[in-house]
């Protein structure tokens, strides 16, 4: 009796985590599927091209050209992934590698501390350091005039708050690196250096890769924060200390506004499609680039 | 014994945190002869053997006292350059860790990072070291292939072939067999036998039947202290010390 009952409790368990695994992939499915039919009107009337290629944005005359704001995303995420990721590194190899362990007690759970700050605060320090810090002191350096509300002051704010989640994935995949394999480095005559370049890294090369990932994803969809400093000018930018304007900004900004313009709803909910399938794009690619790179040291 | 052996040890203490894993040792070994540290589990032999080239710097909580002289110089001496020292050792562990690169790589990483940048030079060296760990033959039509892909066996001799490529003076294995099938652990103790024409060796062993193949001498640890050392066939069979009798009890009937 107790040995059928437990083999049903096993069955049960295993069936309902199977639903919920395949509700959560149909939610994805959904949005993508819910996001294509309320754009469909706009993708009807407008060539695919012009959307994703035009810069002309006149909603009034029915003229939608996504491509200043496609070009903000890239902007903003790219410089932010530029800036993170490096410093990140170092930040990560610092504290794994070369800190005290009571030093790494306290920084741990500052970083991760960093990460529980809303991304709001972070919006609103950007407009008050980060914009002004550019305007003044570092685009003078290379422009005319910048009001410092720029793609830059976007990337940085974006790169602070990434930082946590690239460090804490960086510290767990250096976790998995066996003490004996940079021991063996060491023992040959190594410095810390040369093993953490050759050893460490080189190990951890799919484990950053997944980290510079997560993080891009994230940043590609991160909102508030980088409205608030990025300018929103629906120009495509072509220096770092032009304004831009992403395209998660364009949706939080106007939607639930102007839906009386006609498409205007339908160019949003595309917007959103589009972001989606960048996003789905890169991290398709991402896997099968990881794989590869997994493959060729397994 | 020589009076300046490469290795002499000089009241060593080592604390783990609380735990005071080597107690108060001092021992010569004996230069181009094997020597062998045999004891129980966790009696320290390990710990012992990282001193040598001073793994246990990266842990925390670790403190040593005492000296270590490696060729006459205290390598826990403060502003010591510990890459020297750790060069004069070539080190084999329980598992082989070859390094995430090539085959060539691996063998060509010590050399490399002690600027031999030459590649004629660094594929003659790949090719003797391989050579001398009866590997060669396996390997040489894929030596630009991961090292991950050799079975351990392999591996293990490539991580000896590695450890020898910086010339090194001595070598320390920390039971390099217990990972490895009876045709590869032939084949390792074999190479030991005769690397010891050059080199001095000490060797970690849980199997007192392969200390008394390999070894010239050896040391019985226990509990953090060395009770006994001598030549292999005088401790085996007519150790003096009763802890030894005990232990190696089995092995003589
Ligand atoms: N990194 C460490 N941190 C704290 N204690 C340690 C550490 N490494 C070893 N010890 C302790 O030091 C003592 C000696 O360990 P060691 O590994 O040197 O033993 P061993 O003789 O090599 O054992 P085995 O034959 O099982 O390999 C043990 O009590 C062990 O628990
Ligand atoms: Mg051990």
């Amino acid at each position: 009796m107790s040995v059928s009952l437990r083999i049903i409790k096993d069955k049960i368990a295993g069936r309902t985590m199977l639903v919920l695994t395949v509700l959560s992939v149909l939610l994805a499915v959904l949005i993508g599927a819910g996001l294509y039919l309320r754009s469909a009107p706009l993708l009807e009337s407008h060539s695919i091209w012009k959307l994703l290629f035009s810069s002309e944005w006149k909603p009034m005359k029915g003229e939608f050209g996504f491509f200043p704001y496609i070009m903000g995303t890239l902007w903003v995420t790219a410089i932010a992934i530029l800036i993170a990721l490096p410093l990140c590194l170092l930040c990560g190899i610092y504290i794994h590698e070369y800190a005290h362990h009571r030093i790494q007690k306290v920084i741990v759970p500052f970083v991760d501390l960093l990460s529980g700050i809303p991304p709001v605060v972070f919006g609103v320090w950007g407009v008050l350091v980060i914009v002004p810090l550019i305007a003044d002191h570092i685009a003078p350096h290379f422009v005319e005039f910048s009001t410092g509300y720029s793609v830059l002051a976007g990337g940085i704010v974006l790169a602070i708050m990434i930082f946590p989640l690239i460090i804490s994935i960086l510290l767990e995949v250096f976790g998995t690196v066996p003490k004996e394999l940079k021991d063996a480095s060491l023992s040959l005559g190594a410095t810390q250096w040369q093993t953490v370049k050759h050893v460490l890294l080189k190990r951890s090369l799919p484990g950053i890769i997944a980290a510079a990932v997560l993080a891009i994803s994230r940043a590609f969809g991160e909102t508030i924060a980088v409205l608030m400093v990025c300018g929103n000018v629906a120009d495509v930018p072509h220096s770092i200390f032009d304004a831009g304007y992403p395209l998660p900004a364009l949706i939080a900004n106007n939607y639930g506004e102007m839906l009386s313009v006609p498409m205007y709803d339908s160019a949003l909910l595309f917007s959103a499609l589009i972001l989606f399938v960048i996003i789905f794009l890169f991290n398709a690619v991402s896997r099968y680039v990881l794989s590869r790179i997994e493959k060729k040291y397994a | 014994m020589t009076d300046n052996p490469h290795i002499s040890v000089q009241n060593l203490n080592l604390y783990y945190g609380a735990n005071h894993a080597l107690k108060n040792i001092s021992i010569n070994i004996p230069d181009k002869k094997v020597t062998s540290f045999i004891g129980p589990s966790g009696c320290g032999k390990t710990t012992l053997l990282k001193t040598f080239n001073r793994l246990h710097d990266s842990l925390t909580d670790v403190r040593v006292e005492g000296k270590v002289l490696v060729d006459g110089e205290n390598i826990y001496d403060k502003g010591i350059e510990v890459t020297h020292i750790r060069k004069k050792m070539g080190l084999l562990s329980q598992r082989p860790f070859p390094l995430p690169m090539s085959i060539f790589d691996n063998i060509a990483y010590g050399p490399r990072i002690h600027g031999t940048r030459n590649k004629k030079q660094l594929q003659v060296i790949v090719e003797q070291q391989l050579r001398d760990v009866a590997l060669w033959d396996e390997v040489k039509d894929r030596l630009y292939s991961p090292a991950v892909r050799l079975s351990i066996g392999q591996q293990q001799r490539l991580c000896l072939a590695r450890g020898l490529a910086v010339s090194p003076e001595i070598i320390l294995g920390d039971e390099p067999t217990s990972a490895l099938d009876p045709k590869s652990t032939q084949k390792i103790e074999e190479l030991f036998l005769q690397l010891k024409e050059k080199y001095t060796i000490i060797l970690v062993t849980h199997i007192l039947r392969q200390a008394r193949r390999m070894s010239d001498f050896i040391v019985f640890v226990f509990n953090g202290e060395i009770i006994e050392f001598g030549p292999t066939e005088e401790l085996l069979l007519n150790p003096k010390e009763e802890l030894t009798k005990d232990y190696v009890k089995g092995f003589l009937s």
